[in-house]
């Protein structure tokens, strides 16, 4: 009824049509379904064969990569969150999403040296990290809504690729924008202090503080945003939205400002990722490049449009790239595979969908859910 | 009668009581969609507690109509009144807060969340402390849909669907509930079922406005009837007098003439 409505394609329909004529395709998938999973079978009693055999990484090593795969892949989920709930609600990618999560991580960087240099980042670090996240999280916040004000809310009603492209845009003008006022240098956050470092013992393992601290963090707000999403009357219109747009304005729900809310939720949460991200890494104008690719894939890995989907999604991917490449490429014999992380985590998303093209958690959003 | 002398005297054979304001009123609105004029002119009234049906074809302006009423469409001219005040320019949350609400054609449901949350969600404008007692007074009405609260929307039968769909649109705790063809495409039991849906709201004192292509259907259990062809009111009476209607029933009601 109303314009707003972006046109739903028909895709997977006419896909599974064409499937069922050109039978050769799906011999063809078949014959990769097949090979993938030798080839990871072979790669995985390969690594086996080698630590029975004492070569390659020890326990431990493989314990700490584990713990750091699941620490990166929590804050993949958290921008994951972003990309997954817009396109739930829009329809289309909205690629300026890294450029979210960095602009908080570099806000978030001048708020955590501006207390470092007042000493309070020293003195009481609980509330001086508290204060950088929520500064990194406004940042974020702020930035997400920027964008759907200034660059998509008119193209609302033009064809998904329009928004797709000018997501692109924006998300080199923020590039550029930072790289302009802050040049190009990686900045990196002040030290943690001294209680954040080292090792503490969980169940006998012993786990770094500072990934136990992303764990912790992005656990805590995934739930917080799924109790706001399920249990909260905003989350309910927010659902409301992305399922039926003309339904939920016949509930009385304001269409706008519920997309206005949806791109603030996911900015906050890119927001709380990009300080998890830049106090380990540093930041620079480039940082939201690869993360951002990477939580997209991971929201396509769980499914997209589904929030549960792209916080599994994020871990997932987190795992696969942190794990896969010495545990599959290594088992093969391939030397310094952990150069191989971002073609392993590429090649994992390609594969996921060779055998669930809708994604881990996703429905087949069909025509006849979207229509 | 004429069709103005007949909204003139608001309900012809059915007096409303003098000084009732009509929950709903179209006075003499036009409606266009670009250069295509939809509605001509259209007058309706629907007093409180009544239930009136709006009959038409195809492309004759019901779906129109409906959108006029709750704001998605703009009149060129003429004024819509809900409960009295004049609506133009109000926002759809602004009419739907004033007492109108729609159960969709195909129901519409959200399918991906389960019939309690369907349900809550059409309270979304109440603040009220009733809408638990709301919706144990939906329960009494369909028993069926208590026992699957916590299923999702999508996994419903077809007559299930409809109850939650009415039941979603009751929780606005609407003044008049619009129902839009509530017979498309649904067996033909089911249809029936719906319509005792329709008459059991009805004598709990919702006013109700069903907009319909199954003419003998929608006349049977109304007070009243309008008809629409091609963006004009050609017909309006009393449900009754409609069915007897020798035109009527030779162009809607699928008779030939003797």
């Amino acid at each position: 009824m109303t314009a707003t409505d972006p046109p739903r394609t028909q895709a997977p329909s006419l896909f599974t049509r064409a499937r069922r004529r050109l039978t050769w395709v799906d011999s063809f998938l078949w014959v990769i379904r097949v090979g993938a999973v030798l080839l990871i079978a072979w790669g995985l009693i390969g690594s086996i064969q080698r630590f029975t055999a004492g070569l390659g990484p020890t326990g431990s090593q493989w314990r700490d990569l584990l713990v750091a795969a699941i620490a990166f892949g929590a804050m993949y989920g958290l921008i994951a969150i972003g990309y997954s709930m817009v396109y739930g609600v829009l329809g289309f990618i909205n690629f300026a999403h890294g450029e979210v999560f960095m602009s908080g991580a570099f806000i978030g960087y001048f708020a955590a040296t501006a207390l470092s240099n007042g000493g309070l980042w020293q003195s009481n670090p609980i509330i001086a990290m508290l204060l950088t996240l929520l500064v990194s999280m406004a940042t974020s916040t702020f930035m997400a809504v920027l964008v759907e004000r200034v660059a998509y809310r008119r193209l609302r009603s033009s064809p998904r690729l329009i928004p797709l492209i000018t997501s692109i845009g924006v998300s080199f003008f923020l590039q550029y924008s930072f790289l302009g006022l802050f040049g190009a240098t990686v900045r990196t956050y002040p030290t943690l202090p001294p209680f954040m470092t080292g090792n503490i013992d969980i169940l006998g393992v012993p786990v770094q503080r500072s990934q136990l601290l992303v764990i912790v963090v992005a656990a805590v707000a995934m739930s917080g945003l799924w109790q706001f999403v399920t249990r909260t009357k905003t989350g309910r219109a927010m659902r409301a939205v992305a399922e039926d747009k003309e339904i939920a304005a016949l509930m009385g729900i304001n269409v706008d400002r519920t997309i206005v809310t949806t791109f603030a939720v996911g900015g906050a949460m890119a927001g709380i990722a990009g300080m998890l991200y830049g106090q380990l890494y540093g930041v620079s104008f480039f940082m939201g490049f690869l993360p951002g690719i990477k939580a997209f894939t991971a929201a396509v890995l769980g499914g997209i449009g589904v929030i549960p989907g792209a916080m599994a999604g994020g871990v997932l991917l987190g795992l696969f790239e942190g794990v896969g490449p010495l545990l599959i490429l290594g088992g093969l014999g391939i030397a310094s595979p952990s150069q191989l992380r971002d073609a392993v985590a590429f090649s994992a998303l390609v594969l996921v969908l060779i055998f669930r093209p809708s994604g881990l958690f996703g429905e087949a959003v069909g025509a006849e859910d979207r229509a | 009668m004429s069709i103005q002398e007949f909204v003139d005297t608001a309900t012809d054979g059915t007096p409303a009581p003098e000084g009732e304001i009509p929950v709903l009123e179209f006075r003499a609105v036009d409606t266009f969609y670009g250069a295509v004029h939809i509605l001509k002119n259209v007058d309706l009234r629907i007093q409180p507690g009544e239930m009136v049906c709006l009959l038409g074809g195809n492309a004759s302006g019901k779906t129109t109509t409906l959108k006029t009423i709750l704001g998605m469409v703009e009149p060129a001219a003429g004024e819509v009144r809900i409960d009295g005040e004049v609506a133009n320019g109000w926002t759809t949350a602004d009419r739907v807060a004033r007492g109108v609400s729609m159960v969709p054609e195909n129901r519409r449901l959200f399918k991906r969340m389960n019939v309690l949350e369907n349900l809550r969600i059409g309270a979304y404008l109440r603040n009220d402390d009733e809408i638990d007692a709301d919706l144990d007074h939906i329960f009494e009405m369909f028993p069926r849909v208590k026992e699957r609260l916590n299923q999702k929307a999508g996994t419903l039968s077809g007559g299930e669907q409809q109850m939650v769909a009415v039941g979603r649109a009751l929780m606005a705790r609407p003044k008049v509930l619009l129902m839009d063809e509530p017979s498309m495409g649904l067996a033909p039991v089911l249809v029936q079922q719906n319509f005792e849906i329709i008459a059991q709201i009805h004598e709990a004192g919702t006013a109700v406005f069903v907009v319909e292509q199954n003419a003998n259907m929608a006349l049977s259990i109304a007070d009243r009837g309008y008809v629409l062809q091609t963006g004009q009111i050609v017909l309006a009476d009393d449900a009754d007098k409609l069915l007897a209607n020798p035109q009527m029933r030779e162009a809607y009601l699928g008779e030939m003439p003797d």
